[in-house]
């Protein structure tokens, strides 16, 4: 018996609203073992961060993506380089999923002249036109109007390019998203809103902070279909990404995704998590981590053994201690960089 | 080898905790994200979980020890394989916190700016030629001026589109886009929902992608609701980016009273916007310069704040027959030459600057009218040639006079040209009240021509 991994709002007449199912979607071994090597590394450089945080490299906030890997991995699976994404402040795992290089974005973490904004932007805020990666945005919401500028763009120019734009359960409650999602729908933009929903805006639960809490609901009044997809299951993720990114490309305008995922850190550093249990996140570690999960998939169908697992994990580790040494070595901004790039 | 576990800091001002209490003891096998101890922040208590796989070796700092700080070797991990034997050739930088990163290089000290007697002044910018002797010039509204610059603009570069609320079918709620529509179809001339939050951050979107979005909004009280987007989207992204990114985008609209629409309808701005790094701001009086100065604002890489004026839309004035009439941004303009005063002025301060220099021609008081145009970048080289001259300024404008853009000029001619003046620098501004709806308190309320003389009489010793 399928497990029900995914639940559809309608919107208007255009989607039915049945429940879909899962279905085993064909992945090939290649793009299995590029799930678990973007997931690890992802994790790893987060772990990373956090450890160096704690030796005082990195300043400020920092917000970790430990635990939600599945959500932009499988998603960034479905999209090609030239389709754009933006995101928020939690945003170090989908510059990675972007292929942006672990170098550029860990020495923006340090503050470094060798980080993607030369130092200048830190954790919240960075950018890689090349990578078409928009940022990067510290303010709860601002991306979900620009994002939507985006996929304005890529259809004001006529091309077949669509936009991600991910946000929190957090995000979810901004007026402005509201605003977006009736402008996409109202000129067709080619837009897949991700919601990134890990039950916690910082320390505030959704059910205490919404009144819808199934938020791929949140597009019904505006007519923009929704979905709800597990998460933690990046099968499920790139499966659900698929179909909505066709449906943002044939030009049926904007669609949703609800990922149910959940952080094991907390909220940024200094959050002591105090507003859930310690069995709620360990339960969830132990029974939804989502690399472990691909890991026993890429076992069960033998498509790597543990020992080549083992040998994953350490060039991963490489490619991340590679990136540190970069971010401590990189020279800090030159003075004069205090006044360059404010207007040109 | 053996690693050592630094006492981490655990939020962005923390210097020092305590460690409270070890959740694991020499010899215990840990992997990551096992917790191994807490500690109490100023803020919090916290958990500290291991990064790395292996087993304590050693734990140095015992629990319940207050004041450690951030850094200082907590406890040795072994490797796999490693035992305890390992520590004896270990030499532990117990002694003081380990130096993980050096200390910033000093910067070098920002050179702080040169007192006035040292500065070489700058001359004043000459608007003269802007448009070149003999040009022929016809007189139209600033309305016209306004639309034909986007017109043009639209006709150059196919990037450039308008969008806000009524700009299209309606034709403009105060017919600047008169036409576009018809010209440049719906594509280009976008009717949005009355959404200004939501269409500024679509806007500044499509500028990150290539676009050159024109974006009105009704008026600039209304932007008020857009100003995060303009402020910390369009406005730092450049910054915050490296360079990366860029933001070309024009936000406009009517600013300012307009006539009895009172509080929420009758704000000045200027002096807001141009508060902010990353923008350009800009304040036109004449239908040339705003002609003129839009097409360069639609040119230029940076988001430009376009702030009109609703009751100088009808006002007509002379612009020059050009192919491609753009004027540089960040030039003032010496709108009337005079020897006694400096008057600095903008949009629709102008008139009230102008009627009192008329005025007060006639009392032999000549005063010199200067039309900033741009408020961000300010040229102040200007302002400060004129106060050298005149060694007098009054600055004239509809906003409220704290953090004015009065203040401003005030403060700067203080620090760079104190010595020349005469008088301190007075301000001209709106009163500060909210703007009232009744006929005569909403007078009261603004500057007029009559109480621009009065203060120039009064920094001249005329009164």
């Amino acid at each position: 018996m399928a497990r029900q991994t995914t639940k559809t709002s309608s919107a208007g007449s255009k989607k039915p609203a049945t429940k879909s199912r899962k279905s085993t979607p064909k992945f090939s071994n290649d793009e299995i073992k590029k799930f678990y090597r973007d997931m690890l590394l992802i994790r790893r450089f987060e772990e990373k961060a956090g450890q160096i945080y704690g030796m005082g490299l990195i300043g400020g906030f920092c917000h970790l993506y430990i635990g939600q890997e599945a959500v932009v991995v499988g998603m960034q699976s479905t999209i090609t380089e030239n389709d754009a994404v933006i995101t928020s402040y939690r945003d170090h795992g989908h510059m990675l999923a972007c292929g942006m290089d672990p170098k550029g974005v860990m020495a923006e973490l340090t503050g470094r002249e060798g980080g993607y904004s030369k130092g200048k932007g830190g954790s919240m805020h960075m950018f890689s036109k090349e990578a078409n990666f928009y940022g990067g945005h510290g303010i709860v919401g601002a991306c979900v109007p620009l994002g939507t500028g985006l996929a304005f763009s890529q259809k004001y120019q006529g091309t077949k390019d669509a936009t991600l734009c991910y946000m929190g359960d957090g995000t979810a409650n901004q007026g402005q998203v509201y605003e977006s999602f009736n402008m996409a729908e109202l000129w067709g933009l080619p837009v897949v809103y991700v919601i990134e929903n890990n039950e916690y805006a910082m320390g505030t639960s959704v059910k205490r902070s919404s009144a819808q809490t199934e938020l791929y609901r949140r597009g019904e009044s505006f007519n923009v279909p929704g979905e709800q997809v597990d998460g933690m299951d990046v099968f499920a993720v790139a499966e659900a990404g698929r179909k909505a990114i066709k449906w943002v490309r044939d030009g049926k305008g904007p669609y949703i995704l609800e990922m149910k995922t959940y952080r094991y850190r907390g909220h940024s550093m200094s959050d002591p998590a105090k507003y859930r249990s310690k069995e709620e996140v360990n339960k969830k570690r132990a029974e939804h981590d989502p690399i472990e999960l691909c890991r026993q998939r890429l076992l069960k169908d033998k498509i790597y053994s543990e020992d080549e697992l083992k040998e994953i994990d350490r060039e991963v580790k490489a490619i991340v201690a590679d990136a540190v040494e970069f971010a401590q070595n990189s020279p800090e901004p030159a003075p004069e960089e205090l006044y360059t790039d404010v207007v040109a | 080898m053996p690693t050592e576990i630094l006492m981490p800091a655990l939020s962005p001002t923390m210097t020092e905790g305590k460690l409270a209490r070890w959740m694991v003891a020499e010899g215990d096998d840990v992997s990551s994200g096992d917790v191994l101890a807490e500690i109490e922040t100023d803020k919090a208590t916290m958990e500290v979980e291991a990064v790395d796989e292996g087993k304590i070796g050693k734990i140095l700092i015992a629990a319940d020890t207050d004041e450690v700080a951030v850094n200082t070797p907590i406890a040795v991990l072994l490797e796999d394989g490693e035992d305890a034997s390992a520590l004896d050739n270990f030499s532990a930088s117990t002694a003081a916190p380990a130096e993980t990163m050096a200390e910033p290089e000093p910067a070098a000290a920002t050179p702080v700016a040169a007192v006035t007697t040292t500065e070489q002044p700058h001359d004043a910018y000459d608007a003269s030629g802007e448009i070149p002797a003999g040009t022929e010039t016809v007189k139209i509204a600033v309305r016209e001026a306004l639309r034909d610059a986007m017109a043009e603009e639209m006709r150059l570069d196919e990037r450039v589109f308008v969008m806000g609320e009524e700009v299209a079918e309606y034709q403009g709620a105060y017919k600047v886009t008169q036409g576009l529509l018809d010209e440049f179809g719906a594509r280009r001339v976008i009717d949005t929902p009355i959404t200004e939050h939501g269409f500024a951050g679509v806007g500044v979107g499509t500028a990150f992608h290539g676009l050159r979005p024109i974006v009105e909004f009704m008026t600039f009280n209304f932007a008020m609701q857009a100003i995060d987007q303009i402020v910390n989207s369009a406005a730092k992204t450049r910054y915050m980016s490296g360079g990366q990114m860029e933001s070309p985008i024009v936000f406009r609209g009517p600013n300012g009273a307009a006539s009895r629409v009172a509080a929420q309808h009758s704000q000045c701005y200027a002096s807001w916007y141009s508060h902010v790094p990353g923008l350009i701001v800009i304040a036109p009086h004449s239908a040339a310069d705003a002609k003129g100065l839009l097409k360069a604002a639609i040119r230029n890489p940076n988001p430009v704040i376009f702030l009109e004026n609703e009751l100088l839309y009808g006002h007509s004035f002379e612009v020059p027959v050009m192919d491609d009439f753009v004027l540089p941004i960040g030039k003032a303009k010496i709108a009337r030459p005079g020897d006694d005063v400096t008057f600095v002025s903008f949009g629709m301060g102008m008139e009230y600057s102008l009627a009192a220099a008329e005025a007060l021609a006639g009392e032999g008081i000549s005063a010199e009218v200067i039309d900033l145009r741009t408020i961000r970048p300010m040229d102040m080289d200007t302002v400060l040639a004129s106060v050298r001259k005149t060694n007098r300024c009054v600055t004239v404008e509809e906003g409220w006079p704290q953090s004015g853009v009065g203040a401003e000029i005030a403060a700067q001619i203080m620090e760079h040209a104190f010595d020349y003046l005469d008088a301190p620098v007075m301000r001209v501004t709106g009163k500060n009240v909210p703007m009232p709806y009744a006929a005569n308190l909403e007078k009261l309320a603004l500057p007029s021509a009559e109480e621009v003389v009065q203060v120039a009489k009064s920094v001249c010793y005329r009164d």
